[in-house]
């Protein structure tokens, strides 16, 4: 087997041993040892590509493999990465890590799924063929039905059906599309890489197909990737899910989004992608503005970031569709910072709801005298989201916005120009809600006896806030890593659609 | 005569013989009326099924298609895999049936039950190799008719009789159908013959299209396709459970392959294989979307299952679209997964219904913790229904939507796919009801007997290993065949 299918046997030997253990100790000692198997595998991974790519391999993707599953149908189990998806990897395999710290209480059952939404993740990433990548990317969904229905909080039933039934629906129509770019491109490989390569030769995707399928697959990535209208979703689901799910679905799933409709939708039918991209366009600024609009009035710590996350994750396919070096590098970027930006926003305001038992902003206030470690991350973790220099943020959304307005349209400058409002809006509810429950003196009595992080808390929260400081302070080791994954996808879909049409 | 024809028929002939064993022990081993202790018992019927089924599957690799009798009688080994397939479905209803055979009322008729079984499944293995439409026929009678007497096999429970009553008026009502449709192909062409009507049947004559139009009427009460789906829902939740599952699964899933292969041998002539496809397009959207719409307001389980029947037969059928090789595997391969997905369900009902006699959805609220186990199977189960990853109800529906998709049926699989969002949100019902819903007074914590185990863990098996697996699926689509691919 190759190496990288270490990502799937990580996380079935922790189911397995999950199914064996008894008593809370064992439980935690298989999640703490499989988490950090999984995040020191993603490490390596990460230092042998970037020793492999300096060594000069420029093999679009690495370490490929593949394993004959439904050979009647062409379907393969094949693996490989590039910058792009080894960038995700290692985003995964943090945020794993740490929310199994966060979860640290929770009971078997609970770990089970977890671990098979982590499975999902990974399996998802490591594959380049679209059966197996359909498969992992429903893997991850389904878990989502229990975990928020039985360990959430809040209107948990709805929510828990709202998103599941939203993201399936999506799914349905993303096998729609995956069946149509298969028989469009003559039915005869599922390989994501000998689709695009075939569409120099023979069998390209026929355009008026590719106004079929490219937005059914866009759209139906696009629902996990909070596109407007199909986000709602999203506010619900992580307002209600426990802390440690809402980390991994703001953080890991919802980069399954922008990471599908970049690697399948864009890449395999790139006129479709050239000739539609103005829609999608005009959606995603709606998300980026309206989800920042939106979380100026909340109220709920939870849903304030949830919306937070529409705008930023908008951002993500905003700048993708943007079609050109620059903004695509950066919209990778700001997948991997907004993920660890919103997992550290979802755990800090999981310890926080787990000490004060309300997340309603109207009702709290001066923290950081009574929990003074927490309120400083949180100010953090805010710094971040709102795109101070020096932490993740700042790197991702400058490299969009710049990228954003190289192109020369004057309708995608005027979008841009848009979008980068969300910026200041960013700005409003971060300060608002920072100063609103951090600052003054507390009213609350109750809240006085509290406590601040005890030492397992503190862990996952430092490590988060050293991987945002470390990309903002060094962003070209993170920004040559996702750029060589970046390049020959954008080179590919400029290059064919320039092909077809005469007018490029 | 040529005698040795005998021994194509050898699957059907052993499972005579299964069955005249079955019968002469039933003769000796009858419950001792003193102690009232039932010595005939599941192991004997299983293990007999279970060498059936072996001893059919082993020569199967290698064997050709052939034909016995002029013709009545024709054999591919892709026949040999749907009869396996049915065949595990009868172990596990045996299986399941334990602990419901060895109740006061129904020790004496143990034996009964088993032989009457095992006759519909003959009727069913007849009616799958059969080359003339009068064998179609018989076959068929023979797994309907014994199926009244199993339906009503509670006879003394109001609504096990009532279902009988209401099924065998319209099978035979559906028999009626298929005669008529029937005498109009034999009027057109003058032949009963599969092998014959195929070329003597004219594309656009009024005659086959009213044959087709009967016939395919007729099929569709057979696997309770909307609109001949009324009988269902009474029937199934009248019928002893184990009874349904047999009823919803094995009966269906050999009708449907009988379609399969009657469609693409007779009816694919000229415009008759045009007007076919569209009658099933608009039957499977009909049963898949009303069906769907019913499961969503059930609250006693078995009418639930009912509805969840009839939609995934539409998708079961979906296969028989175009008539492709790639159909049939794709058709042969879902009802398999189907089997153990809705055995592995029907089997949890069951336990629940014998231990509690609970059936109502709202009985189930907080099954998972009483009993965490069974609730957890369950889960699994119709997340394999509903099409999850990674267990086998993926798989399938992902290949039988390829199939149609393949066939050129593409909004036919767009809207099958809308529906499976309707589908999963009941099946999600279920979860919720067992996982989250509080509940004052659950079902107690039981232990279920070794028996239904047994078929609980083969299911269990089947839903999580068939997808994974590949060769299962690999090893099917070698022996299929279709319009475009002669075999």
């Amino acid at each position: 087997m190759n190496f990288l299918s270490i990502f799937v046997f990580i996380p079935l030997l922790m189911l397995l041993g999950l199914w064996l253990v008894k008593g809370q100790k064992g439980i935690r000692a298989v999640m703490v040892i499989g988490s950090t198997a999984l995040l020191a595998s993603a490490i390596c991974l990460t230092v042998q590509f970037l020793a492999d790519r300096a060594a000069g391999n420029t093999a679009e993707m690495l370490y490929t493999a593949s394993f004959s599953w439904f050979e009647p149908l062409h379907i393969y189990y094949s693996v490989g990465v590039d910058g792009i998806s080894v960038a995700m990897l290692l985003l995964s395999g943090i945020i794993v890590f740490t929310g199994t710290f966060v979860s640290w209480d929770m009971c078997k059952e609970y770990f089970l799924w977890f671990t098979l939404l982590s499975l999902g993740v990974f399996g998802f990433f490591i594959s380049i063929d679209m059966f197996t990548m359909f498969m992992f990317y429903e893997v991850a969904l389904i878990p989502m039905y229990l975990l928020i229905g039985v360990w959430g909080t809040g209107k948990k039933e709805y929510s828990a059906m709202k998103l599941t039934l939203m993201l399936m629906g999506g799914s349905a129509f993303l096998m729609c599309g995956i069946f149509g770019i298969f028989y469009g491109a003559g039915g005869q490989t599922m390989n994501i890489l000998d689709i695009a390569n075939l569409q120099n030769g023979a069998h390209a995707i026929d355009i008026s197909q590719q106004y079929i399928w490219f937005p059914m697959t866009f759209v139906g990535f696009g629902v996990l990737g909070a596109l407007f209208p199909f986000h709602t979703w999203s506010p619900d689901g992580h307002a209600s899910a426990p802390t440690a799910v809402s980390m991994l679905h703001a953080g890991v799933l919802m980069k399954l989004g922008g990471y599908g409709c970049f690697r399948i939708a864009m890449y395999l039918m790139p006129q479709a992608a050239n000739e539609l991209a103005w829609i999608f366009l005009i959606l995603t600024g709606i998300s980026v503005v309206y989800g920042a609009f939106s979380a100026c009035v909340q109220t709920d710590m939870k849903y304030i970031n949830a919306y937070s996350s529409v705008s930023h994750c908008g951002l993500v396919l905003f700048a993708l569709l943007m079609i050109n070096q620059t903004a695509a590098t950066g919209a990778v970027i700001q997948m991997l910072s907004h993920g660890l930006m919103t997992a550290l926003f979802f755990a800090l305001i999981g310890m926080i709801y787990g000490r004060t038992h309300t997340r309603d902003i109207r009702e709290l206030n001066g923290l950081m005298r009574i929990m003074p470690f927490l309120s400083v991350c949180y100010v953090i973790a805010g710094l971040g989201n709102l795109g101070l220099p020096g932490l993740s943020g700042f790197v991702a959304e400058m490299t969009i916005f710049v990228g954003s307005f190289q192109h020369e349209e004057t309708f995608y400058r005027v979008l841009t120009i848009a979008a980068c409002s969300s910026i200041v809006i960013t700005a409003v509810y971060i300060l608002r809600m920072v100063g609103k429950i951090l600052f003054g003196t507390c009213t609350n009595e109750h809240h006085l006896k509290l406590t601040d992080a005890t030492l397992v808390e503190r862990f996952p929260v430092i490590v988060l806030i050293c991987c945002i400081a470390g990309i903002g302070l060094a962003p070209f080791f993170v920004s040559d890593l996702v750029n060589g994954g970046v390049t020959p996808i954008i080179e590919h879909i400029g290059y064919v659609a320039s092909k077809s049409n005469p007018f490029l | 005569m040529d005698y040795s024809q005998f021994l194509y028929m050898r699957e059907e002939l052993s499972l005579l013989l299964v069955i005249l064993i079955l019968f002469v022990a039933d003769l000796f081993m009858c419950p001792d009326k003193k102690s009232g202790k039932g010595v005939y018992n599941t192991a004997l019927p299983v293990v007999l099924m279970s060498v059936l089924t072996i001893v059919n599957l082993l020569p199967c690799c290698g064997a050709q298609a052939c034909e016995a009798f002029g013709g009545m009688y024709q054999y591919a080994p892709m026949m040999t895999i749907v009869k396996s397939v049915l065949n595990i479905g009868v172990i596990l209803v045996f299986l399941m049936a334990h602990g419901w055979l060895s109740r006061p009322e129904n020790k004496v008729k143990q034996g009964e039950f088993y032989i009457v079984t095992l006759f519909t499944l003959l009727g069913m293995y007849f009616m799958i190799s059969s080359g003339h439409f009068l064998m179609f026929f018989i076959g068929l009678e023979l797994a309907s008719v014994p199926m009244c007497a199993l339906i009503a096999f509670d006879k003394y429970r109001y609504e096990s009789a009532e279902a009988g009553a209401k099924y065998i008026l319209l099978a035979l009502f559906s028999s009626a159908l298929l005669l008529y449709g029937i005498s109009f192909i034999y009027g057109g062409t003058g032949s009963l013959y599969f092998s014959q009507i195929g070329a003597l049947l004219s594309g656009n004559s009024l005659l086959s299209l009213l044959g087709l139009t009967l016939f395919l009427a007729g099929m569709g009460f057979k696997i309770s396709l909307v609109p001949f789906h009324l009988w269902t829902a009474d029937t199934y939740e009248g019928a002893p459970t184990v009874v349904t599952s047999y009823l919803s699964v094995v009966s269906k899933g050999s009708a449907a392959f009988v379609l399969f292969t009657v469609l693409i041998k007779v009816f694919s002539v000229g415009q008759l294989f045009t007007d076919w496809n569209i009658g099933l397009f608009w039957i499977i959207i009909a049963s898949i979307t009303i069906a769907n719409l019913f499961a969503l307001r059930q609250k006693n389980l078995k009418r639930f299952m009912a509805f969840s029947a009839i939609s995934q037969a539409g998708y079961l059928v979906l296969g028989a679209m175009g008539g492709t090789a790639q159909g049939m595997t794709a058709m042969v391969f879902y009802l398999l997964v189907y089997l153990v997905a809705n055995f592995g369900a029907f089997a949890v009902i069951n336990v629940v219904e014998q231990n509690s006699g609970k059936l109502g959805i709202a009985d189930y609220n907080n099954l998972y913790q009483t009993n965490p186990k069974l609730a957890f199977l369950m889960t699994l189960c119709l997340f394999s229904l509903a099409g999850i990853p990674p267990f086998a109800g993926f798989f399938s529906k992902f290949f039988i939507f390829m199939a149609a998709f393949n066939a050129g049926f593409r909004l036919l699989v767009f809207i099958a796919l809308v529906n499976t969002i309707i589908s999963l949100y009941y099946y999600l019902l279920i979860v919720k009801a067992m996982y989250i819903s509080p509940n004052d007074q659950p079902i107690p914590t039981f232990r279920s007997d070794n028996y239904s185990r047994a078929a609980l863990i083969i299911c269990l098996l089947g839903v999580v290993l068939l997808g994974i697996a590949g060769w299962v699926y690999n090893y099917i689509d070698t022996l299929s065949y279709g319009l475009d691919t002669i075999l």
